[in-house]
């Protein structure tokens, strides 16, 4: 199985961040990982996107052009990317900021309102993160150990207590 | 096993190096190789070495020549634009027999370009990297992890046959991030009898210099290089191969887009078309023999490039005519796609 996943929203979603924590747990499960960002005009306030992929197998191209696994966190992105998923694919949508569903029927779609929830909770800033825990109740992509072990990697070492908040969002996320 | 760890193609090219023992690193920021200089400005100061960010492109480049002219391990990196302001001193290098390590992480260009993935920079690394008769070696990976294996490779290369050498990676290739296993290279630095590293009274002065005014004399230094360019071609030709033994399309493709192309081969065997993959992992010395090889087995070439054409004219030289040799490319910053790219194998191969 190979996970081909994209992330987009705006610059500052930590969009980037929860692509990292999805490959790291994907090293940490010893499998064949590749993450890459958008890195042009669009991250300098605009939107950003990265390409992730997991798989058993050395990673072909590193950039996906079909996910199978999309995260969407504002509309632009939504719109951008929700035809280019594959078949079946996985697409879950932050229902906070994009009031769209997708018209199409042959994807799984969740909807759920990562960012009000992130506040209501006091994890402001933290919607990637209930999105990820999101995806991570509706697929296989990683072990459960894993997950932990790469936020704990990839928060920097001044941001360490940082990681309690991410745990507890990716929580709510696989509650819903 | 060593520990895999998750690494930007860029913090990897800096890494390697100071694996390789390069302890001085001249450079300028400019996107997207400018985690290269800030990986270096923090580690570097931490074992003794030198970061240093000079006033511009050229003046780091001469720092470079100056550094390594001295017998240690030092290099620059920069982007396609920066590339081209530090030409000059590159020339230099190679006409002072320098061996020093000079990186491109390419984008798109001609002029201030763009900041996405290029290719087309490759004449400029293969043909003109600066004025006069000279070459300098180009490696080119294709994965975060062969970029650890190439730089310690273009060091030690370099030092063997005392000529300056490229990385010619591009903006994909800098910003993604693979596992990558860290491992002390295999070989250390060669002596350098040659260094101008201080005589202290026991030997004769060494003197680097690549001003010669007498036309014979010069001419003697170049082609003496030369015949350790004619060494260089008959050993240190890099190729990799992928699904060629029965191949009857070859695609020619180095780099991050060797990467889309073998999924596009990959997918093309799959819908009954024999294609394979050759990958040049040295651009020069040109990996000639490996498509010279295939030149009278296969139906067709096809050189797959960020880029208007210019590996294209390799292959053409290697294959001589005796099979056709076709193009696609995209440029300006656009990856092409997997499904473009077997789009065009599926057209040459009905």
């Amino acid at each position: 199985m190979e996970y081909k996943i994209k992330i987009a929203g705006f610059g500052g979603q930590g969009i980037l961040f929860m692509g990292k924590v999805i490959a790291g747990a994907g090293l940490a499960d010893e499998k064949e990982v590749s993450w890459l960002p958008s890195y042009g005009p669009e991250m300098r306030g605009g939107t950003a996107n990265c390409s992730v992929c997991i798989s058993d197998e050395p990673i072909g191209s590193p950039l996906v052009v079909k996910p199978n696994v999309f995260l969407a966190m504002n509309r632009p992105s939504f719109e951008k990317f929700i035809d280019s998923v594959e078949p079946d694919g996985i697409v879950i949508v932050d229902s906070s900021l994009i009031d769209e569903k997708a018209s199409r029927t042959d994807v799984r779609a969740f909807y759920i309102p990562a960012t009000e929830l992130a506040e209501k909770n006091e994890l402001s800033g933290l919607a990637n993160m209930i999105m990820l825990g999101k995806l991570l109740k509706e697929s296989a992509f990683c072990s459960k150990q894993a997950i932990a072990g790469a936020v704990e990697s990839c928060v920097p070492k001044s941001k360490q207590h940082l990681i309690e908040y991410n745990l507890k969002a990716i929580g709510i996320g696989e509650s819903l | 096993m060593s520990k895999r760890v998750l690494m930007k193609g860029n913090e990897a090219l800096a890494e390697a190096a100071i694996q390789a023992g390069c302890i001085h690193f001249f450079g300028y920021p400019i996107t997207p190789q400018t985690e290269v200089a800030a990986y270096m400005s923090k580690r570097l100061p931490k074992i003794g070495g030198v970061y240093l960010q000079a006033e511009s492109e050229l003046a780091a480049s001469n720092m470079l020549l100056g550094a390594a002219a001295s017998g240690i391990r030092a290099m620059t990196s920069s982007s396609s634009p920066g590339i081209s302001l530090k030409t000059e001193a590159i020339s230099y290098m190679a006409g002072s027999d320098v061996p020093a390590l000079i990186i491109n992480v390419q984008r798109g260009g001609p002029g201030l370009g763009g900041i996405q993935p290029s290719q087309a920079d490759y004449f400029q690394a293969t043909r003109a990297l600066g004025h006069g008769d000279f070459q300098v070696l180009v490696f080119a990976p294709s994965t975060v992890q062969e970029i650890m294996d190439l730089v310690y490779l273009a060091f030690d290369r370099a030092e063997e046959y005392r000529v300056p050498a490229m990385i010619l990676a591009d903006g994909m290739l800098g910003q993604m991030m693979e596992p990558v296993v860290i491992e002390k290279p295999q070989t250390s630095a060669h002596e350098k009898p040659w260094a101008a590293n201080g005589h202290k009274n026991v030997r004769k002065h060494n003197i680097i210099n690549s001003l010669y005014l007498q036309a014979e004399e010069l001419e003697n230094r170049v082609v003496e290089r030369y015949r350790r360019y004619e060494a260089i071609k008959a050993k240190e030709q890099r190729a990799e191969e992928y699904l060629m033994d029965d191949a009857e399309i070859a695609v020619v493709a180095y780099g991050a887009t060797s990467r889309i192309v073998k999924a596009a081969v990959k997918e093309a065997r799959e819908r009954g078309v024999k294609a394979g993959c050759i990958r040049p992992i040295t651009l020069w010395p040109y990996p000639t023999d490996t498509i010279v090889k295939y030149r009278d087995k296969v139906k067709c070439f096809l050189s797959v490039e960020m880029s208007m054409g210019q590996m294209v004219e390799d292959v053409r030289l290697a294959v001589n005519g005796a099979a056709p040799v076709e193009f696609y490319g995209r440029t300006g910053g656009v990856i092409p796609e997997p499904g473009e790219v077997l789009d065009k194998i599926m057209e040459l191969g009905r």
